[in-house]
């Protein structure tokens, strides 16, 4: 009977810790359709952004379909327009889960361009 | 040929005309929509022709503009990045006086692009001399290689840049030409805010531009000349 119980606690304590662990909580922005399937993208979003930032510096191909500032458009918080201010912004929350660490925003600017345009009109 | 060959002739070219017609906005739309999806050509050169008789001295709404175009700080200390200055020369002998603004002179063969060591520095298939600043190490060799001084290193971390212009700590960077506004058919921010539309800005390649009509009319020198950099801005007057 001991013997029953100790295994199902070995089963049963993997299975509650496993249901508490979720994924990081973000704050999507806009959200909506992404330009590609949400699961290949958190796979591959690396790949396209850097692929577009060769296209558009070299070539100057500003499709803004995969596009850094096309992400930011749509995924900058409703509330602070930027995708890195909170711990649950858009790029910081899984990027802090993950422990990646990425360094786009020590050039990039990481709000939405149509937001920071209204602030710096003059 | 019968009648319903020509009848079934017709009817297609009919089509084909309305699924144009239906078609061709939708792909016009998507273009403005999404950017400029074509990469730049090399027939184009972009260049400039800088008029020094109608700079004035003193002025330096070019300057200003350039700085809040793309978040320069306007400081002129030796770790402030400037991408144009004004400079006043002077004929010793005779005492003329000449104003104009410095920047960037995006080289045919620019002596930045042959020094870089990771191949950061680079010439865009239109002329307009560029740093990679994914690649720039900011070893300042070019800052060096340069003639005209054209370059900055940026000192210290940057906050709130603008969306269209990415600069960054530990990075060289000059002049753009204004990449990101020629890309929207826009012209350079000091080119439009010269009061005295003494810069003159567009494709040195194309014949019937303003800019290749007036330095076929016109004298006009580059700096530096016997460099043989083939420099994409020009001045009169000097």
């Amino acid at each position: 009977m001991k013997l029953f119980a100790s295994l199902l606690l070995c089963l049963f304590i993997p299975a509650a810790l496993a249901a508490e662990v979720t994924g990081p909580k973000l704050d999507i922005g806009k959200g909506g359709q992404c330009v590609e399937d949400t699961q290949w993208m958190r796979k591959n979003h690396p790949n396209l952004l850097n692929h577009q930032r060769d296209e558009t510096v070299h070539k100057g191909v500003r499709d803004t379909k995969h596009s850094l500032k096309g992400c930011i458009e749509c995924h900058a918080s409703t509330q602070d327009n930027s995708v890195t201010a909170r711990k649950d912004s858009f790029c910081v929350a899984c990027h802090s889960y993950e422990a990646v660490k990425i360094d786009c925003f020590e050039c990039h600017s990481d709000k939405r361009q149509s937001a920071w345009l209204q602030r710096n009109a003059k | 040929m019968n009648i319903n060959d020509l009848r079934r002739r017709n009817f297609l070219k009919t089509s084909i005309g309305t699924a144009a017609v239906a078609i061709a906005p939708g792909f016009l739309l998507f273009d403005i929509a999404h950017g400029k999806a074509q990469a730049v050509s090399g027939k184009v050169r972009w260049g400039m022709l800088i008029d020094t008789a109608q700079c004035q001295e003193g002025c330096s709404d070019c300057v200003t503009a350039c700085n809040k175009e793309n978040g320069l700080s306007g400081g002129t200390s030796a770790t402030d990045s400037q991408w144009i200055r004004k400079v006043e020369i002077k004929d010793i002998s005779s005492g003329r006086k000449v104003s104009l603004p410095m920047m960037c002179q995006h080289c045919e063969h620019p002596p930045c692009v042959d020094v870089c060591p990771t191949n950061a520095s680079f010439k865009r298939a239109d002329g307009i001399v560029l740093v990679d600043r994914h690649r720039c190490i900011g070893c300042r060799y070019c800052m060096m290689a340069c003639p005209y001084k054209a370059r900055s290193f940026v000192h210290e971390p940057l906050t709130d840049q603008n969306p269209d212009v990415p600069r960054g700590k530990g990075t060289v960077e000059s002049c753009t030409l204004c990449v990101h506004r020629i890309d929207k058919g826009q012209q350079p921010a000091c080119v439009e805010s010269c009061t005295n539309k003494a810069i003159l800005f567009g494709d040195l390649n194309n014949p019937d531009s303003e800019i290749a009509k007036k330095i076929r009319t016109v004298a006009s020198v580059q700096v530096r000349a016997s460099l043989g950099l083939n420099t994409g801005v020009r001045y009169q007057g000097i």
